[in-house]
Parts: C-alpha cells; structure tokens; sequence
C-alpha cells in the first residue's frame, strides 16, 4: 500500500462504516482502503464483523453510518452498478443446489451479459477442475467442489473486484493451494482481492492482513508487521517430555499459549521476565530457544486477549 | 446499468425453467391436483341425487293423480309423502325436509277431461341446484310419458298437453345448472393451483440461502419476478387443456365461444394469480407465513366469486369485495364463453379488472421486494 497513492487509486476505499442489527453494534467505525492487485486478508473472531462488512461493500447491507466508495462507485447510492464488477463468494454456498455445474456457471455468465458465454463458461471448469463434474447436480457435490464451483462463479465475470468470505473452508491442501495460486495469478492480472480466512497459512500469503475484534480494525499491516507489532515473545523447546511440560506451563504467569507442534513445544507470552521464569521452572533437560512468533501465535494471543487489542 | 434487460431475464428465465422441470414430484402435484378435484367436485356436485323427499297436496284424490304419482316414483327421484296441509309443505321445505311440494289443484280429473291442461304447480327448494336439477328436468319428460296413459278422447287432440307442470324455484332464483357448475370449477380449480406455486418461490430462495447470491447479481426486482411467473403460466396452460377437455369428455361441456380468446382470458387470469403469490412470496419472511397469506385470500375468493353463492344474491358490501378478485371476473368470463358463446365484446368488462389487479401487484411486490439483506 502506498501512501502516495491518490484516493482514486484505491479498489476499496470506506471510512467509518458502522452497522447495528437492533441494539447489537457489530460493525464499529471500519476504515478500510485496499489498493488494486492488492490481496487483503480479513481475519478476526468468529462473530467479529467480517461478513457483515462484506455484505456492506457489496451493497447487499446498508450501512447505518460511514461512507465510501467500492471500485470507484458510491457504496451506498450505487449499489446495483457495483454488482456488476464485484464477485462476492458467499460464507455459506449459495448456488442453485439442484441446478448442474455447468446450468449454475451458465445462469451467472448470462445474467451479466457475457459476450462469448460457452466459452467462457468452459474456461472456468476447465481452469477450476470441474469439466469432469460438468453435468452432475451442484447439490450432490462435496463440500470442497461446492467451494470450488462458487468461486469459479463469482471470477467467472470478470470482477474488478473479488470478495470472498472463507472461500476455503473445508477444501483439501491441494485444491487450496490450487485456489491461492489463482487468485495470485489474477492479483497479478490486476484484481483485487479482499479474503476473510481463519487459516493462518492463507493469512500469510496476502500482502497486507486486516485484523477485526467487535466490529473493528486492531491490527493491520503484512505478516510480519502485525507479527512484531504484537509485541509476543515466544520459546521453542524440543526433547522428550514436552507433552508434561506443556500441561504445566499453561497454568503457570507469564504463559498465554503453550501448544506442540509435532515434535516442539511452543510458548508465548508478553512478559519476557515471567515466560522466562516459567520455562525455567520445568524440570528435564529441554533446549530452550527464542523464536519468531508465529503468525498463528500471534492471532490467538488476539483471540484470547479481550476486547482483541494486540 | 439498464433498468430491464431481457438478458437478464432469459437467463432468470432459463434458471427458473430448469428448476420447475427438475422438481418432478411438485409439477406432478400442480398437473394431478387440479384434475383430480375437477372430477372429484365435478362429480360430487354433479351426483344425480335420486328419491328427494316430496310431499303431495292434494284435495280430491283422483284417478290420474294416482297415475302421475306412479309415474313420478318411477322416475326414481321423487320419495313422495302426502301432506295435510299448505302450512306443513311451508315448514317442510323452509327446515329442508323436503326439497319438493307438489300440488295438484282441486277438480284436476275433470279439468284434464275437459282439455283445460291444468297445470300441477311444483315448488321446489332450488337452495342446491344441482340436488333439484336432475329432478326437475326430469318432469319434462314425465309429462310426455303420462300422455299415452290418459283416455282415448284426449290422445286424439296431442296438440295440447293434458296438464303441464309449473315449477317454481325458491330461494335461489338464479339456479345454477350443472354446465354452470362446471365453468365456475375450472376457476376455483386454476385459483388453487396457481396461487401457491409462485407464493413460495421467493421464500424459497430467503431460506434456501441462495437469494443473497441472486441479490449479489446485477438482476432486478422486475426481471426475477416475471422469470418466477413465466415457467408456471405454461404449466398453467396445460392445466387448462387438461381441465377443458376432461370438462369436454366427462361433463359435457360445450365451448361455444373462440377458444384462442378464451386462452387468453384465461392466461390474464392465471398471470394474475401467479402474480399475487409472488407477493406473497415478497412480503413474507417465511413459507409458512406465504402460505397462510395465500390461504386467507383463497376463502373469499371462493366464496364471494359467485360460485357458492349467486352473487346477485349477495349483500353488496359483498359483491363489492369480490369484484376485487380475478376468480369473480374470470368465472363469468368462463361461463359466458363456454355456455353463452360471449366474444371479446362482453368479456372485455371483465378482462380489465384482472388485468388492473395483476398490474397492481406486481408494483406493490416491485416496491416491496427488498434488494439488500436488511
Ligand atoms: N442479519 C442479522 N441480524 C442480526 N444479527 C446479525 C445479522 N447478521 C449478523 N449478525 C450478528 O452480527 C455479528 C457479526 O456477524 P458476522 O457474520 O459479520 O461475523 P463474522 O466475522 O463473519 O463471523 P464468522 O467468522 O463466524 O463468519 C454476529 O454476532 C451476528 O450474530
Ligand atoms: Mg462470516
């Protein structure tokens, strides 16, 4: 994100987006502004907001307060034109469940009025993997090919801008691999993309990681940004015994998380006296080692702590 | 962005068509279930009642009267009991115990010798018509057949009947006949069946979750809600056809008028009902709620369209509310096309009040369809 950049330049550009569903408040004064061929995560606890702005820049909520542009059009005032080059991936999938594949790809690719529509429609499946799955019922589909399908539907016409909310929920390592390398490719071509994710190794691959807690923005910046602004500090230990070791630490001060992985015990905390205390405390002859914190320490020490302030 | 672009809606179009076809079971339903309840209440309202309590009034118990009694006991649908007085044939056919009272006139013998053809009044309880129908219409011939009976004098001079019977309809004047009965079925039929098909399409797609989708899409309110109606007018026609020739085979029914017209009247009269349970469709949160809707306005359209009712009959608060409903209009389109042979210039009155309730309609559930998931 470039500072210089003029307002123009920005794909999503709104400030002070609120939004309350009776007396709940779930969106709280959102600025968000996201230059275009950026990629940017949107992550946050569960009930955080996130769908919620989603659904504002898209026009389908009405934002009770704020103001802002999506690719340059009015959010509110505009609405319609935006659908036109926006494609938005709903959370849950919502396509015509006893429509085909293809009758599903094809209705989208009509109603925007596609030029060249089996063409493009093959593309996509091509693209996607589904031209094997061509004709089968979009609802006898599995849980990751309907991901796969919904997303082939929302790039199919070409969006200005892409909004996916948990675009990989339950899809295996490869087709999620597969998934980011697309939307890579077409951030390249000059798209823009805004992903809400709860998996750490997605976060890390968007150039820049918005982070919500009750409707608003704690954190933001690129991984390693939000990782050192965090001010965690984290130990590694390896050997045997590290399953006892982790039990006792997690009660002990200092410690906000001690979890394995694998073959290492990791423990974090903010207050490098006491974490150090801490780990002294254990008995057996485990090799301590400052680290990094990782992406995913980091995000749950902002789930944990309340209120998410970092 | 065009405010109505037919792309739009031929893609609406082509996604709803798939999903009608598919569900085979619900267009099995809404091609079955009118024809069904054609010939069930075609039937059931039709039914040829036989042995209809009748009481006989009379003074002087003669010759011919005892033939005439035979013969109308023949006939199978007179159960006739003697009665004592005018008073008890009054309070007879006012509780329902009777639906007929034949009176024949004092010094009849003579009369018919004398060639006067005295007439034998028959007041009849016309409350059903079609319970009387039959049986009236049966005393037509009754009169022919007692003709031989009678003596040789009066077979010489067959010109004048021997007697004739006079039969007066109470209650209900307008009395309906079973051809009546069968234009009037063929609307209540398609106004059950059309009603409910588009009053879940909408809330079908709220709870299916697919309408955020849809609402994410350049498509507008108008474009999806014609999309919505299309498929079902076709089906609608087939259902006409069904219903017409069923009528045309098994109850008799003439077609007297053009049937391209009636087509047409009858497509403006589907549409509009397609158009109200899109509406509902709009205005509800659920299908349960649409449902309900659909059902509360079923009723008075039923009952107020005069087909349970003669609608001269009704008070006029009440015809006033069912001039407001399509069926009111379409059944007397209906009847008088199929029985009185009416073309485009008597059924025009009616055509445009369903045309006008369509159009408003739809532009209330324009107005109310929500573009946002608010
Ligand atoms: N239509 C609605 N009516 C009432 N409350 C709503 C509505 N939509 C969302 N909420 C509430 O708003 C809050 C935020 O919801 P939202 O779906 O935006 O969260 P999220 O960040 O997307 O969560 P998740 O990670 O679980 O998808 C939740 O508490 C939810 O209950
Ligand atoms: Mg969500």
């Amino acid at each position: 994100m470039s500072d210089a950049a003029a307002m123009s330049d920005y794909v999503i550009d709104v400030r002070d987006l609120r939004k309350s569903f009776g007396a709940r408040k779930v969106v709280e004064g959102l600025t968000l502004q996201v230059a275009k061929g950026e990629i940017c995560g949107f992550l946050g606890a569960n009930g955080s907001g996130k769908t919620t702005t989603i659904r504002m820049l898209c026009g389908l909520l009405i934002p009770d307060g704020g103001a802002g542009e999506c690719i340059g059009l009015d959010i509110i005032r505009q609405a319609p034109l935006i659908r036109q080059h926006v494609g938005y991936m709903t959370q849950k999938f919502s396509f015509y469940e006893d429509l085909t594949v293809f009758e599903n790809l094809d209705f989208v690719a009509s109603v925007y009025e596609m030029k060249d529509r089996a063409k493009a429609v093959q593309d996509i499946m091509v693209r996607m993997g589904l031209a094997d799955r061509r004709d089968q019922l979009a609802g006898q589909l599995s849980g990751g090919w309907k991901q796969r399908l919904a997303l082939a539907a929302c790039v199919l016409h070409q969006p200005k801008l892409l909004l996916l909310d948990e675009p990989t929920a339950g899809v295996d390592a490869l087709a999620r691999r597969q998934f980011w390398d697309l939307i890579h490719d077409m951030a390249g071509e000059g798209l823009t993309v805004l992903v809400s994710t709860h998996y750490m190794d997605e976060a890390e691959r968007c150039k820049r990681i918005v982070y919500l807690a009750n409707g608003r923005i704690v954190v933001q910046g690129s991984a390693d940004e939000v990782s050192s602004q965090s001010g965690l500090i984290t130990f590694e230990a390896s050997g045997e015994g590290i399953d006892d070791a982790a039990r006792a630490l997690r009660h002990l001060q200092g410690v906000e998380a001690a979890a394995v992985f694998g073959r290492s015990l990791h423990v974090a905390g903010t207050d490098r006296a006491a974490l150090q205390t801490a780990i002294h405390s254990i008995d057996g002859d485990l090799k301590w080692e400052e680290v990094p914190p990782r992406l995913e320490d980091v995000f749950i020490h902002m789930l944990s702590a309340k209120g998410g302030e970092p | 962005m065009k405010g109505y672009s037919w792309r739009r809606f031929f893609a609406l179009l082509r996604k709803e068509w798939i999903q009608v076809r598919r569900d085979a079971m619900t267009l099995r339903i809404i091609i079955a279930i009118p024809i069904m309840q054609l010939f069930l209440f075609g039937y059931a309202i039709n039914s040829d009642p036989k042995n209809l309590p009748t009481g006989l009034l009379s003074s002087d118990h003669s010759k011919y009267e005892r033939t005439i009694v035979a013969a109308l006991k023949n006939s199978g649908y007179y159960n006739i009991v003697p009665l004592a007085s005018e008073a008890e044939a009054e309070e007879g056919l006012a509780a329902g115990d009777l639906l007929f009272v034949i009176a024949i006139p004092p010094g009849f013998d003579r009369a018919v010798d004398r060639g006067e053809s005295p007439s034998i009044l028959v007041d009849a309880d016309a409350t059903d018509p079609s319970a009387i129908g039959n049986a009236t219409a049966a005393l037509a011939s009754l009169g022919a057949d007692l003709q031989r009976d009678l003596p040789a004098i009066r077979q010489s001079e067959p010109q004048t009947p021997a007697f004739q019977f006079v039969v007066h309809a109470r209650y209900n004047p307008e009395q309906l006949t079973v051809l009546n009965i069968v234009p009037g079925l063929i609307c209540i039929v398609l106004t059950f069946s059309t009603l409910f098909v588009t009053t879940l399409s909408i809330t079908k797609e709220r709870e299916r979750g697919t309408m955020e989708n849809l609402l994410a899409m350049p498509v507008r309110p108008l474009e999806v809600m014609v999309a919505k109606i299309s498929p079902y007018i076709v089906i609608g026609y087939v259902q006409v056809a069904l219903i017409l020739i069923a009528s045309a085979l098994f109850f008799h029914l003439p077609i007297r008028g053009s049937i391209p017209l009636l087509l047409f009247a009858l497509g403006l009269f589907i549409g509009a009902n397609l158009a109200l349970g899109v509406l509902f469709s709009t205005i509800s949160a659920n299908q349960m709620q649409a449902t309900q809707l659909a059902q509360f306005t079923l009723m008075p359209s039923f009952l107020l369209s005069g087909f349970m009712f003669p609608f001269r009959g009704m008070p006029l608060w009440a015809q006033w509310a069912g001039e407001v409903f399509p069926t009111t209009h379409a059944m007397r389109i209906v009847r008088g096309m199929l029985l009185k042979g009416n073309g485009w210039h008597e059924i025009a009155p009616e055509l445009w009040p369903i045309a006008l309730f369509a159009l408003i309609v739809v532009t209330i559930a324009v107005r109310f369809y929500r573009e946002t998931l608010d």
